[in-house]
Order: structure tokens, then C-alpha cells, then sequence
């Protein structure tokens, strides 16, 4: 579990690293994802020992992380009033469509029968 | 009244009125709209609201007192690849309709969110809070700090999002007469990231597995686009 953690914290340090020197607009942590993804990928064995558990335990509390973020939510002050109608907008709006879409978009390729090789070939 | 806050306090308050939230929402969890409306993400934050308004503490000190969770949101980033890499393998044989899916919802959300926002009549500030809505928040907020959002903002719209969908998901499927888990739990995580793959495990544990798989898929690939596409609208 300790050696879990610390490969996470070491992958989110890399991350932070190549973030902060490389002037790249994409987040630490997301390039320690990245990173650590490819590496479990490239070593085709088991997970590193207490790996899982310590990523389970994270992701497991990963509400409770947020939690101050949310909070700030509702001591927003910079936010003028008529900026919130299109704020709630947005969100159901665009959530409900996106969804729509993305499932019939996905429903039509999910079912559209690959064509067999032979067909292809001849 | 003297006010004795120390952050310790603060911090202990996070705790409490989450496991406060989590016991609520166990009890609602038979009633699946209940259980959605009872999510922790959305009552914790109210409770800690309530709390600190009527002691009359000053959000800032709250923030600064749970910097160590603002930390931890980053080591939970780089432990999503670990439910990536386990659920890479039903990537195959899918890979053309999972990635076609993928880049289409995740960039579909964005524009939809952009155009209907500038519509609506947001100010730029809006605009980029609003972007990342569909990422999981610890990705989120990442991107709303690289892009100057208010990382606040973006995780409350983010939240709400996550609520949205996973609400109104399953009805929407069942309406749209979709019964594959395969494509619920995946939809659900690219549009609803967190909140949805809590609800699509509670369908199924296929569903569960590919809706982590959309929802970490969407957020490394917004993580690593958005920011870029940002930087050139505002040029």
C-alpha cells in the first residue's frame, strides 16, 4: 500500500515536473496519468504490489476530495446575477443533449455489421 | 463571541459532514432519483456552506485549512490510470465505435456547452469555467487553473453536470430504447463522468467498467485538447 502510494505520488511528481518546465497548458497530475497508464501498459504483468489498493482508496474518497472546491461554489462573488441563467442553461442543456446524441451515435456503430474481410478483399 | 477556528477544525468539518452525507445517501439509495438528488458531492458542499455562514467563517480560511485535500485531488488524477489500464482490454475488438464515440461526445459536449453559453449571453470568464463540464473534477479543475478559470465555479458546474446525467441517463436510454450496458456505461461516463459511473455500477458491473473507461478516456483527451483550443479563442 505505502509503495502503491508512492508510485502514485512519484508519477504525480513527474507529472508536475514536466508540466511546470515544459509551459504546456495541460495539468501535472493529467501528464502523471498519462505517464503511468503507459508504463503499466508496457510492463505486461501484474500490477506493481499495493498499487491497486492504494488507486482504489484514492478514487474510492475522490468525492470527499472535492468537497472544499464545491463548497466555493456557493461564496462566489465575482459572478454577476444574469450570468447564472446561462450557467444552469448550459449545464442541462447541453448534459441532456450531449447525451442523446452520444448514445444514438453510438447505438449506429455499435451495431452496424463490420463488413467481412473476404468482401473486402475481393 | 470569540471565534476560536483552527484549520484542523475546518478540516475535521469536511470530514464530518461527509460521512454525514455518505449515511444520507445510503439511506435514500433505494429510490434511484432520490439517491441522485442525495449524491455526497451535492449535500456536503451544502452542509458546509450552512455551517460555515452561520459561525460566520470566512471561505478563504476554509480553503486554506483544507489545502491537503486540494493535494490529494491531484494523486486521485494519477490513480485513475489504474481503472484505465484494467479496463483497457474491452477496448478491444470495440476500438473503432469506442474511440468514434469518444471523440465525438467529448468534443460535442464541449461545443454544445460553448455555443449554448455564448448564447445565452456569458462572458468569456463563464465561457472557460464552463468548457471542461463534462471532465471529472480533479481534471477539471486542473484544466480550469491552466486555462485562468474560476476552478470553483468549474467544479460546482461540474458537480451539477454529473448530476444532471446520471438523473436524467437512464431514463433518457430507456426512452431512447438503448439496453446495451456497454453503451449506457460508457455514454455515462463520458457525459457524466464520476457521479454517472457511480450509477452505471449500480446497473451493472459492465456498465461500471465502461463508463471508467469513457469517463478516463474523456479527460485525458479534454486534458490534453482543451487548454490548446482556449489559448486560440482567446487570441
Amino acid at each position: 500500500m505505502l509503495k502503491g502510494l508512492l508510485i502514485l505520488l512519484l508519477f504525480q511528481g513527474i507529472g508536475e515536473t514536466a508540466s511546470y518546465y515544459s509551459g504546456l497548458p495541460i495539468p501535472g497530475p493529467v501528464i502523471g496519468m498519462v505517464l503511468l497508464f503507459v508504463y503499466l501498459q508496457l510492463r505486461s504483468q501484474e500490477l506493481p504490489l499495493g498499487l491497486g489498493d492504494a488507486a482504489h482508496l484514492m478514487i474510492r474518497w475522490l468525492s470527499l476530495m472535492f468537497v472544499p472546491a464545491c463548497v466555493g461554489f456557493f461564496f462566489l462573488t465575482k459572478i454577476a446575477p444574469d450570468q447564472w441563467l446561462s450557467i444552469i442553461g448550459v449545464i442541462v442543456i447541453s448534459t441532456l443533449v450531449t447525451m442523446i446524441v452520444t448514445a444514438l451515435f453510438m447505438k449506429y456503430f455499435m451495431e452496424k455489421p463490420t463488413p467481412p474481410k473476404s468482401q473486402v478483399e475481393r | 463571541m470569540i471565534h476560536i477556528i483552527t484549520p484542523a477544525l475546518l478540516l475535521i468539518l469536511t470530514f464530518v459532514t461527509f460521512s454525514l452525507s455518505f449515511w444520507l445517501y445510503g439511506k435514500t439509495k433505494p429510490n434511484p432519483i432520490l439517491s441522485s438528488l442525495f449524491h455526497p458531492l451535492v449535500t456536503t458542499p451544502i452542509l458546509v456552506s450552512v455551517v460555515l455562514l452561520l459561525a460566520n467563517i470566512d471561505y478563504n480560511d476554509y480553503r486554506e485549512a483544507n489545502q491537503p485535500l486540494f493535494f490529494l485531488l491531484g494523486t486521485a488524477t494519477v490513480a485513475l490510470a489504474i481503472p484505465l489500464h484494467q479496463q483497457f482490454h474491452h477496448i478491444r475488438g470495440l476500438t473503432k465505435p469506442l474511440l468514434l464515440t469518444l471523440f465525438f461526445g467529448a468534443s460535442f459536449a464541449v461545443i454544445t456547452a460553448l455555443s449554448i453559453a455564448w448564447f445565452l449571453g456569458a462572458t468569456p470568464e463563464t465561457l472557460i469555467s464552463v468548457a471542461p463540464k463534462s471532465v471529472t473534477t480533479p481534471i477539471a479543475l486542473g484544466i480550469a487553473e491552466k486555462i485562468n478559470g474560476e476552478p470553483s465555479l468549474t467544479a460546482g458546474i461540474v458537480v451539477f453536470t454529473g448530476v444532471i446525467g446520471a438523473i436524467f441517463g437512464p431514463l433518457l436510454f430507456r426512452w431512447l430504447g438503448i439496453s446495451d450496458d456497454r453503451i449506457k456505461g460508457f455514454v455515462l461516463g463520458i457525459c457524466a463522468h464520476g457521479v454517472g459511473t457511480a450509477r452505471a455500477f449500480e446497473t451493472s458491473g459492465k456498465c461500471g467498467a465502461f463508463s471508467s473507461l469513457g469517463l478516463g478516456l474523456t479527460g485525458a483527451i479534454t486534458a490534453m485538447i482543451l487548454p490548446w483550443v482556449i489559448i486560440y479563442l482567446l487570441k
